[in-house]
């Protein structure tokens, strides 16, 4: 029976949870480093990064440049903080 | 929408939306329509085409998720009332889910007395009038909450939300005796607190200790209010004023109040940006305004989307430090704001700052 149930139960994606962690990318933004568990998306992790980069080439090139940049959202608090052009981005979610 | 309230259904269990859409249809006292969806697809296909009242759903769901469905509905339905319905007992979820705006939260009923507390919840949600007002009373008035608590000689404090500003109204043995707002005391911040059309209130417990600045009677105070927004309302709008030739000419009348926030400590520049529209801009501080309207327009346009995509709830503030400057970033109303600070003012104090800015903004 339990090879059945193997094969009849439903497909349950889970919930992602928010993390607290931190990751970093090199310029290109590819990912370098991750202290976030496996089970947080990677592609979630390289689009917040690549908004990060974003943001920090964008005030580069309007003359203005950032060293650190703090977003916050009622659940989530992202710091990042740049590095030759990669960054390194914190995620720490607010209780 | 009038006859029979319609409530929407989200779950991927089919056993469990017979049995509540049973239940529902049959036992409130509103009889509702109930309509049922097993998936996220299914649902928003439906809210499209039909109009409801209550949009329940579950978390738990494969493909697109409950969070999911909750940030697209509150985005395209603002006046649809939202309940989630899980099994997930993790706390982080619950409050994301009330900072995306839900109504409420309730994990799924597991005896008699849960199911029936359930439906009363279910049932004051459906009964609740659509119109605005400020949610935490059944869309009462804040003149209607002060007369009610005047009244009844109650004591209590009030304190209420508009966006990310919040205010306090003290009340004891049924006389307003103060009111607090970031920026403001006594009766200016009553004043001002009763000008906001929309928000959410909570009732708290009295505070005895609390000093009188106020000595005006509640029904003077509501009066003088009422009075003056009146006549605020009563003057022309100062934002656009048609002119000989027929077009809509934009009037400054920022100006003064971007001079009222360069009075903030520490406040070196300030930029407003229409939300949405490109060309409307004012600034102080300012020589040339442009990259910097345009970064600040990119950067919250990217974490406002991100904001939806994590489903952490709408972005609250953006603080970037650079060698010569810090910038803070929001958004109220419908304006778009990027505040200066000096490098050396700590990100405490930009977002303390920034609190000010957007209460005299919003006001």
């Amino acid at each position: 029976m339990g090879i059945l149930k193997w094969f009849t139960r439903r497909s349950q994606p889970q919930l992602v949870r928010l993390p607290a962690g931190s990751f970093t990318l090199d310029k290109e933004g590819r990912l370098m480093t991750s202290t976030l568990p496996q089970s947080f998306p990677q592609e979630t992790l390289l689009e917040i990064g690549r908004r990060v980069l974003a943001t920090f080439n964008h005030a580069h090139q309007a003359q203005m440049p950032l060293a650190e940049l703090v977003v916050h959202y009622p659940t989530l608090k992202v710091l990042a903080r740049e590095l030759r052009g990669g960054a390194i981005v914190f995620l720490m979610p607010v209780r | 929408m009038s006859g029979r309230p319609r409530i929407l259904l989200l779950d991927d269990d089919q056993d469990f939306l017979e049995l509540y859409r049973e239940m529902l249809s049959t036992h409130l006292p509103s009889l509702p329509e109930v309509r049922t969806a097993n998936s996220a697809a299914r649902a928003l296909a439906l809210l499209e085409s039909e109009p409801f009242d209550l949009l329940i759903v579950d978390l738990q769901m494969p493909r697109m998720d409950g969070l999911q469905v909750l940030a697209i509905a509150r985005r395209k339905y603002p006046q649809l009332r939202l309940m989630v319905l899980t099994a997930q007992r993790d706390e982080q979820f619950r409050t994301r889910a009330y900072a995306m705006g839900v109504d409420q939260y309730w994990l799924k009923p597991e005896s008699d007395q849960e199911i029936a507390l359930l439906m009363e919840a279910i049932e004051s949600l459906l009964t609740r009038a659509q119109e605005g007002g400020f949610r935490g009373v059944q869309s009462k008035s804040l003149v209607d909450i002060i007369q009610l608590e005047c009244l009844s000689q109650s004591s209590c404090v009030l304190k209420i939300n508009n966006g990310t500003v919040e205010g306090k109204i003290w009340i004891q043995k049924g006389e307003v005796i103060d009111a607090e707002l970031p920026d403001l005391t006594g009766e200016a911040a009553f004043q001002r607190i009763l000008s906001w059309k929309a928000g959410s209130f909570e009732i708290l417990p009295a505070d005895p200790s609390r000093p009188r600045s106020i000595f005006t009677s509640y029904q003077g105070l509501l009066l003088n209010t009422a009075q003056a927004l009146d006549e605020a309302a009563s003057l022309p709008s100062p934002e656009a004023v048609a002119t000989a030739e027929g077009k809509v000419k934009e009037v400054s009348s920022t100006a003064p109040l971007l001079a009222e926030l360069s009075q903030l400590e520490g406040v070196e520049c300030v930029l407003a940006i229409d939300d949405g529209k490109a060309e409307f801009e004012h600034y102080w501080g300012l020589e040339n305004p442009k990259p910097l309207a345009a970064w600040a327009r990119a950067t919250l346009q990217q974490f406002r989307q991100l904001g939806d995509q994590l489903q952490v709830g709408n972005l609250t503030q953006v603080v970037a430090a650079g060698p010569d400057r810090k910038l803070a970033l929001a958004v109220c109303g419908g304006t778009q704001l990027c505040v200066g600070f000096p490098p050396s003012f700590s990100t405490d104090e930009v977002r303390e700052t920034m609190k000010q800015v957007l209460t005299k903004w919003a006001s």
